[in-house]
């Protein structure tokens, strides 16, 4: 089967690939392009894991075909930090020991930065909702709900 | 970061960052999957439809004869694991059975149970490879219930277990493996005793670890037999081993590294792809990468024993526990070995009861071969002997939690299976819940509250370190063990403890099999206890290296050396008269006085130190659904000594979560046609973020003589007392006594129904 050529933007970088049409956007990330911080939990949407950003909206990338990134602009974990300078989330969630194996991190914290985007100050009970769409096994989901609350505040505060 | 003391510690205590916090934020860490080689080819497996069926034929012509296909192995490519040759080793696993279970032979014995598997090119062509091996199959009658297994006229698995452990080997074969009873006192006298009886029956099903991360390894095999192999898992001491048994090959012809671990829960302390990874690569010539789907991960990969249990409690008019039974029927899945042993041996050892029986027995039925899951069985003992408690607190109308107290074990007291236990913390954990605000705090209309508590024994075993001074005075610990929860953290900050230096200076990493002694795999909550043991006798050795070689320095003896405050200093006569030295002044003098400094240690860890927990749950009950809503929880637990508390309190956090899914809705659904329905984490759903209150983790420390610091593991007694204290809630509520998990919104409704 013949590939498709796709031009899109990822963390802000333009980038090209070559994927067949049947390729999930997280098959291309991961596998073509080398960019393994999306994690694929489940293959299904269930998860959260593969959490990524495609034109400002979040979606899980296991739910996106490759080829429809073209001309669209890509958010990976991968480029969360500048540098070596980490977002307020990503610190936050070290500070506070919000993960423990660190699978479902990079999604959750895709996510919770998308919330905050859009909300800046949620209540608990919407970092909640907004999340429930991500898995944790390990933490119990606690100390990620404060963490993301914490940051939230902080901003306030800041 | 600031020392700043307070437990008379410099890094005790302390929530650090962990060493591999970054990494794991930025999506630079490397899990299973995250790993490739150049010229890899891609694993699939072809898994069974039926539950039970004969193979007649499995034809791979077709799929051999397709492009991009590179290798095919069937059972036929594994060694034949003899009868004889089933174990080998002080603590063996059943060669046999994990052969057959990776690898189907002669019969599929579950749905998703292994024929086959290919090594392609790509994706695209080991899938369709997969859909061309034409499987003839023979179909049996399958049972997938505990008690159905049990009956005389049931299915068989296997044609020769013969069950042991009852008496003499019985005439013919049964689903029944094995049965074992432990006992205490004079149970008949002790019931006379009674003046309350309490006699209850419970149902759990049978549940998934449900880590995050599906199974994934990288295999690539040598011409010259030398095998690599990259995977995640809970031991890559455990892969090295069961893959040299599996295959016969020498454990020395084979290396794996760990890669960074997606949970695990016990449910990776075995293998499944590993081998068949490695068969491929041997035949391929090639490497070859395998990773399973999530439906994969659901029907092949260990659940958690589904059980039967009855409990038959009795006490004195001033709740004195006088005798106690408990029989717990645990599914095995396919091939035997479910955790009867531990699910026993933890029933009723909270408790101080002079007459105790306790019998378990290890049944197969058509499902997944189960593997360890968090405290493996305690949970399912507590739920009915906890349920069971509460129940007795009410006929005696005494209060929950005063009910345990009066009966609480404490050092000394005997346990139903052997030993007394030592310095332990359980009436530390019931003084602090009576003490928590939550226990006092009121509840509103269809709301209530329920206490349980739970023991889980924890684990030693064999751990190895090195800790190595680097040219520049900071200092690199490989360990052996996979970092599945922030261990990595710990070890840092025993070894700067000992040192008296910065965290920062001290990195941890985990070395693979080449590179360090071997260490049992990562479960039972031992590794801060027992690798970390490794770390603090190391960093000791390293402190006295350091002492020798200012001592050599000033040419003073050795004795007259302290190390304090992370640098050597003249004492005694010779006190002040030389400038002190610190690890990085003494590093780089190293080749001056006798090269590299660095020290070894490999242990077997005894007298890890049991854990106690007592936990708090309150409920609202929905009359019209059904639906039970978790409205705040507690759970105290007594960590010995917690190194970082912050990880201590993620444990248990995320243990009570896990237990709440156990408690409310975690099942395996079984058709009549003997196939798993659910398996996806939609339809099999695990705990979500808008399921949950926060978690209040409250942390005792009674410290375990045993470690320099006082460490008891800490990850797994708090997956044992949440489903009673949910159902003792739900009672409190509504007044229903739910006896079959998961407590689900048709269960509770029909509860209400049978009630009016």
């Amino acid at each position: 089967m013949a590939k498709t050529h796709v031009m899109t933007t990822i963390n802000g970088e333009p980038v090209e690939f070559l994927c067949d049409t049947r390729q999930t956007l997280l098959d291309v990330l991961r596998d073509e392009l080398g960019l393994t911080g999306s994690k694929e939990g489940c293959g299904s949407g269930d998860c959260g894991a593969c959490s990524v950003m495609v034109d400002g909206r979040l979606v899980c990338a296991c739910l996106v075909l490759g080829v429809e990134a073209e001309g669209g602009d890509v958010e990976t974990i991968e480029g969360m930090a500048d540098g070596e300078k980490l977002d307020p989330l990503q610190q936050k969630f070290l500070e506070n020991a919000a993960l423990q194996c660190g699978i479902c991190t990079p999604g959750i914290l895709i996510a919770a930065k998308a919330l905050l985007a859009k909300n800046p100050d949620p209540s608990e009970t919407e970092v909640r909702y907004w999340l429930a769409g991500n898995l944790c096994r390990c933490t119990g989901y606690d100390k990620i709900i404060r963490s993301v609350l914490e940051v939230a505040a902080d901003a306030k505060g800041a | 970061m600031a020392a700043d003391g307070g437990n008379g510690y410099r890094w005790i205590g302390k929530r650090t960052i962990r060493p591999d916090g970054v990494d794991k934020v930025t999506g630079r860490a490397n899990f299973g999957a995250d790993f490739a080689l150049p010229d890899m080819l891609v694993g699939k497996v072809l898994r069974s439809p039926y539950p039970h069926a004969r193979i007649v034929s499995i034809d791979t012509s077709k799929a051999e004869a397709l492009d991009g296909v590179k290798a095919i192995v069937t059972a036929a490519d594994f060694p034949e694991i003899t009868p004889e040759n089933a174990t080998f080793g002080s603590s063996p696993p059943n060669y046999r059975d994990m052969s057959r279970n990776l690898m189907a032979r002669g019969k599929v014995l579950y749905d998703g149970h292994v024929l086959a598997a290919v090594a392609a090119v790509d994706s695209a062509a080991a899938i369709a490879a997969i859909g061309l091996i034409a499987v003839e199959y023979e179909i049996l009658p399958h049972v997938t219930d505990v008690v159905a297994a049990m009956r005389p006229d049931a299915p068989l698995l296997h044609d020769d277990i013969f069950t042991a452990g009852a008496g003499p080997k019985p005439e013919k074969p049964s689903n029944v493996a094995k049965k074992v009873a432990f006992k205490l006192g004079d149970i008949e006298a002790g019931f006379a005793e009674a003046d309350v009886i309490v006699e209850r029956e419970y149902r759990t099903e049978g549940i998934h670890q449900a880590y995050i991360e599906p199974h994934a390894v990288v295999a690539s095999a040598g011409a010259d037999g030398q095998v690599t192999i990259w995977c995640s898992s809970q031991g890559h001491f455990m892969v090295r081993q069961y893959c040299a048994g599996l295959l016969g090959i020498n454990i020395a012809d084979i290396r794996v590294t760990a890669a960074e671990i997606g949970g695990g829960f016990g449910g990776k302390t075995t293998v499944y792809l590993e081998p068949v990874a490695v068969a491929l690569s041997r035949k391929a010539g090639r490497p070859v990468k395998m990773v399973m789907s999530r439906n994969e991960v659901f029907r092949g990969t260990g659940p958690t024993s589904g059980a039967a249990i009855s409990v038959r409690i009795g006490a004195k008019r001033d709740g004195r526990i006088v005798a106690a039974t408990a029989e717990l029927k645990l599914m095995a899945g396919a091939f035997p070995g479910a955790p009867i042993q531990p699910a026993c041996m933890c029933a009723f050892t909270a408790y101080d009861i002079p007459n105790v029986e306790i019998t378990g027995y290890d049944i197969v039925v058509n499902r997944p071969k189960t593997t360890a899951y968090r405290a493996p069985g305690a949970p399912i003992s507590a739920y009915g002997v906890e349920s069971a408690l509460d129940e007795l607190a009410q006929k005696l109308d005494i209060e929950p939690l005063a009910l345990r107290e009066r009966n609480a074990a404490r050092q000394g007291t005997r346990t139903a299976y052997g030993p007394t236990l030592g310095v332990v913390g359980f009436e530390e954990t019931l003084q602090a819940a009576r003490e928590h605000p939550h226990f006092k705090s009121s509840l509103g209309p269809n709301q209530g509250r329920g206490i349980a508590s739970g023991f889980w024994f924890n684990v030693g075993g064999e751990s190895s370190s090195n800790v190595h001074v680097n040219e520049d005075g900071t200092i690199t610990i490989t360990s052996g063990s996979p970092d599945i929860g922030g261990s990595r953290a710990s070890l840092v900050i025993m070894a700067a403890e000992v040192l008296g230096i910065d965290v920062d200076r001290v990195r941890a990493v985990i070395g693979d099999t080449a590179s360090v002694g071997f260490n049992r795999h990562t479960g039972g909550s031992r590794v801060t206890f027992a690798t970390g043991m490794t770390v603090v006798q190391a960093a000791e050795d390293i402190v006295v290296a350091l002492r020798k070689r200012a001592a050599l320095t000033w040419d003073i003896d050795v004795e007259a050396v302290i190390w304090e405050d992370g640098e050597a200093r003249p004492a005694g006569d010779n006190a002040g008269k030389f400038e002190a030295l610190t690890l990085r002044d003494i590093a780089s003098q190293t080749p001056k006085t006798g090269g590299p400094i660095g020290a070894r240690r490999s242990i077997m860890a005894q007298n890890p130190g049991a854990a106690f927990a007592t936990h708090i749950c309150d409920v609202e009950v929905d009359r019209e659904t059904g639906q039970v809503k978790i409205l705040r929880y507690t759970a105290v637990q007594d960590a010995g000594r917690a190194i970082h508390p912050g990880y201590v309190e993620g444990q248990i956090q995320g243990g009570v979560v896990q237990g709440i899914g156990w408690a409310l809705n975690e099942e395996y659904i079984y058709g009549d046609d003997g196939c798993l329905q659910n398996a996806g984490f939609l339809d099999y759903r695990i705990p979500v973020a808008s399921d949950l209150p926060m978690i209040e983790a409250v942390i005792v420390e009674v410290p375990n003589p045993s470690h320099p610091y006082g460490v008891r593991g800490v990850g797994e007694v708090p997956i044992v007392p949440p489903m009673a204290a949910v159902a003792n809630a739900i009672h409190d509520a509504v007044g229903l006594r739910l006896t079959d998990l998961p407590m689900s919104p048709p269960k509770v409704l029909a509860a209400f129904d049978s009630e009016s």
